[in-house]
């Protein structure tokens, strides 16, 4: 899994039924020192998240289905949690 | 799954049967400030997405299930039109 910022929100009328009702959300990934990396992601929300939250994202299709429980849904990224806090002993 | 700008066609003169009926769009991944983020590829599409319409898109395995039963040799798949989207 990977950290993220949610950056913003989707609406998508017309999509595959499997994804009916699901949040859709903007998510730029992170470095550990909370610079972005990489390009934004659009993910579903599995964990009630908001603009403006760091997030956990998890990127692997069956868990990303699950993460919304639903069964073979054509989705390769899920929001699993919101992060309290990131420990980096030094 | 990534946004993206649907900016063409693309049509087979031979293909694998499992292709057969699949419409196949060139697609734009972009950023949420409309840049290109990445190179423009061909996706599967089951939602009827047209030329210059948003789009998000799914990588990987995921493309070929909105085409179940049939086994479809996707490997990107447009899942969705995107009416609008906020930053912030």
């Amino acid at each position: 899994m990977i950290l993220a910022r949610v950056v913003g929100t989707v609406v998508s009328t017309q999509k595959h039924r499997k994804l009916e009702g699901a949040k859709l959300l903007l998510v730029q990934p992170l470095t550990l020192e909370d610079t972005p990396r990489g390009g934004e992601l659009l993910a579903v929300d599995g964990a009630g998240a908001g603009v403006g939250e760091k997030v956990l994202i998890v990127l692997e299709g069956r868990s990303a289905s699950d993460a919304i429980g639903r069964k073979a849904a054509p989705v390769d990224a899920a929001i699993v949690g919101i992060v309290d806090t990131v420990d980096l002993p030094s | 799954m990534q946004l993206g700008k649907v900016v063409g066609t693309v049509v087979l003169n031979n293909q694998n049967d499992t292709l057969n009926g699949v419409s196949l769009l060139l697609v734009q991944p972009i950023s949420s400030s409309r840049e290109p983020a990445g190179r423009v590829i061909v996706a599967a599409d089951s939602v009827g997405a047209g030329v210059g319409e948003h789009v998000f898109f799914v990588r990987g395995k995921e493309a070929s299930f909105p085409f179940y039963p049939t086994e479809v040799p996707a490997d990107a798949g447009i899942v969705g039109i995107v009416d609008q989207w906020d930053i912030g």
